[in-house]
């Protein structure tokens, strides 16, 4: 069963038709194949036009659709093989936070990511995408093995944010995401981000310091979610969309102000139209930014990675 | 860069020093309630001399305290808030920022500034929680990386003073980076093998506890002072109860191990000085 958002729902529609009609051919000796196209064309005429004009809010909204991919999605899509690896050695294993080897092309990498479920048991058990401090250095031991073998990173963010519970507090949910942001910084290997889905503030940031921090176009990224910002500075949940749209959170945004890299595209429809075609493109894209990546020396790469983030801010003087 | 020698009280108004009797000769602990001569509570530090209250001053006067006879040079004072993101929720950004200097008398949330501390040089960076809650944005992240540039040119130690409710939400992606770029330049700081002091006083939480304020060589913290990622509230209506006394104190995470030690606002000069001769 698809799920359709709100704007979706004109497509929904057509879908519905369109599957109305294909059963019609099924059960009589009608011919329905120029229906059939005239139907298709004008699901694809009404997606292009919809999703031409998204706004802000409309695309946070498509980056929490509950059909979109996820990070073992895209592993098992990229990876023609994978190893998890499990636990922080010190407390426990986060199932929030995900790692392990895998091997996108020739290439040997470790990919690390927040992890979100699918349903009512698997959301519990993944606590909504939201990391424990053990998820962070769970993700800090991964990068440093991978740069004790000399293997790449790659990072997949997508979450509401470090978790904000009792626990997570006395364990120092703080000191584990400061840690990750110092210690990334001085990784020798190269380092890739990719906000997949939600990029929700520090709890996304402290898997995020890379050489390259790229976007799908259908995410959003910044200090605090259009919802809460909403609710603090207008006293009210009313005004997310207004909120989305002051933040300026989207790839474009972020891209235009050089807070992020770049944009990656994604098919008609969004990720979660065609997952398949998603995680192609995406494992394109990570191969060309390593063939970049690993022309470079760790040097270099790390005094790159230390300056692009020192030159992020606008201030008068 | 300005020289600011000997510079004496009064030329500012922080809105901490507002609380003074009207007259300006007595002050009223906000803890106990029991007045005490303005005077004698600066050279107690701002502490209360009868309950130890720890007032929540901000950057004039931690300056005052540390910096021998007040002598220091500021860096960056000019610096102001830029407004990238043209935000505007129930007021522009630019006028908030205006209203709250003509408030403060302050630029933004955090001064920095290079000095003697008992006869050695110590580069620091103090945050004022009047100015929007010491919210980090793009002035306050580009200070703190200046002054840490700052300690590593002249190699000498660098003390962060903390006092924040977390990111500036009208900087918005550009204040969320500022986490990044300060524990960018931390890390630079920690390969010179310089010493960095974070001090965590009353309130430290959100994005500044996740970025410098926890990345320090030495966690120190004033007592009481109320320290965490997620702001009690948040965490109440999360786990959908009250939470237990104490919690997110200095006491409680010193027993959580992500502090070296709390010190009394009294001792902290003596304290750092007899650290920072440790390593030499
Ligand atoms: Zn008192």
């Amino acid at each position: 069963m698809r799920t359709y958002l709100d704007f979706e729902k004109p497509i929904a529609d057509l879908e519905a038709r369109l599957e109305e009609t294909r059963q019609l051919a099924k059960t009589s000796n009608i011919n329905v194949s120029e229906a059939v196209e005239v139907l298709e064309q004008s699901i694809n005429r009404l997606r292009q036009e919809i999703f031409q004009n998204l706004t802000r809010w409309q695309r946070v909204q498509l980056s929490r659709h509950p059909d979109r991919p996820y990070t073992l999605d895209y592993i098992s899509l990229m990876c023609d093989e994978f190893i998890e690896l499990h636990g922080d050695r010190t407390v426990r294993d986060d199932p929030a936070m995900v790692g392990g080897f895998g091997k996108i092309g020739d290439q040997t990498v470790m990919i690390i990511g927040q992890q979100k479920g699918r349903n009512t048991k698997q959301r519990q058990h993944r606590n909504f995408g939201m990391p424990n401090p053990e998820g962070y250095r769970k993700a800090l031991r991964l990068m440093k093995m991978a740069e004790k073998f000399g293997k790449p990173i790659i990072t997949l963010i997508d979450t509401p944010g470090a978790f904000p519970g009792l626990e997570a507090e006395e364990r120092g949910q703080g000191e584990a995401i400061a840690r990750n942001l110092k210690e990334m910084f001085m990784l020798t290997v190269p380092v890739i981000c990719i906000v997949i889905g939600e990029g929700a503030s520090g709890g996304a940031l402290g898997i995020a310091i890379g050489d390259r921090v790229l976007m799908l176009e259908n995410t959003w990224y910044s200090v605090i979610s259009p919802e809460n910002c909403s609710t603090i500075l207008w006293r009210s949940w009313n005004f997310k969309e207004q909120a989305a749209e002051a933040m300026k959170v989207t790839a474009k945004d972020m891209t235009s102000f050089k807070l992020v890299d770049g944009i990656v595209d994604e098919p008609l429809g969004g990720a979660h139209n065609d997952h398949q075609a998603m995680a192609q493109h995406l494992k394109t894209v990570i191969l060309d930014a390593l063939t970049e990546l690993n022309a470079l020396s760790p040097d270099e790469r790390i005094n790159q990675r230390i300056d692009k983030f020192c030159s992020m801010g606008v201030v008068v003087e | 860069m300005s020289w600011f020698v000997r510079k004496d009280k009064g030329i500012q108004t922080p809105t901490e020093l507002k609380r003074e009797a009207p007259d300006g000769l007595w002050y009223q602990c906000p803890n106990c309630k029991k007045a005490m001569q303005t005077r004698e509570h600066k050279l107690n530090a701002y502490t209360c001399i009868h309950c130890n209250y720890h007032e929540k001053v901000g950057s004039e006067a931690y300056f005052s305290i540390l910096f021998d006879d007040n002598e220091f040079v500021e860096l960056d004072a000019a610096m102001t808030s830029g407004d990238p993101l043209k935000f505007v929720d129930t007021k522009a950004y630019p006028d908030r920022i205006r209203a709250t200097m003509a408030k403060t008398g302050l630029r933004d949330a955090v001064r920095t500034a290079y000095g003697p501390v008992n006869g050695e040089m110590v580069t620091m960076a103090v945050m004022d929680f009047a100015f929007i809650g010491g919210s980090m944005g793009s002035v306050v992240g580009e200070k703190i990386a200046r002054a840490v540039d700052h300690a590593i040119q002249n190699r000498t130690p660098f003390l962060m003073v903390s006092r924040s409710g977390g990111a500036r939400m009208m900087e918005a992606g550009f204040s969320l980076m500022q986490m990044a770029k300060t524990s960018a330049k931390l890390a630079l700081l920690s390969n010179e093998k310089l010493p960095y002091v974070s001090l965590l006083t009353d309130p430290t939480t959100g994005g500044v506890t996740a970025s410098y304020a926890m990345l320090g060589d030495f966690n120190i913290a004033e007592p009481e002072a109320l320290i965490g990622f997620a702001g009690p509230r948040v965490i109440r209506e999360t786990i959908g109860k009250d939470l237990p006394k104490g919690f997110q104190s200095a006491e409680f995470v010193l027993e959580h191990g992500f502090l070296d030690f709390i010190v009394d606002r009294k001792d902290l000069k003596a304290r750092l000085s007899t650290l920072f001769a440790m390593l030499k």
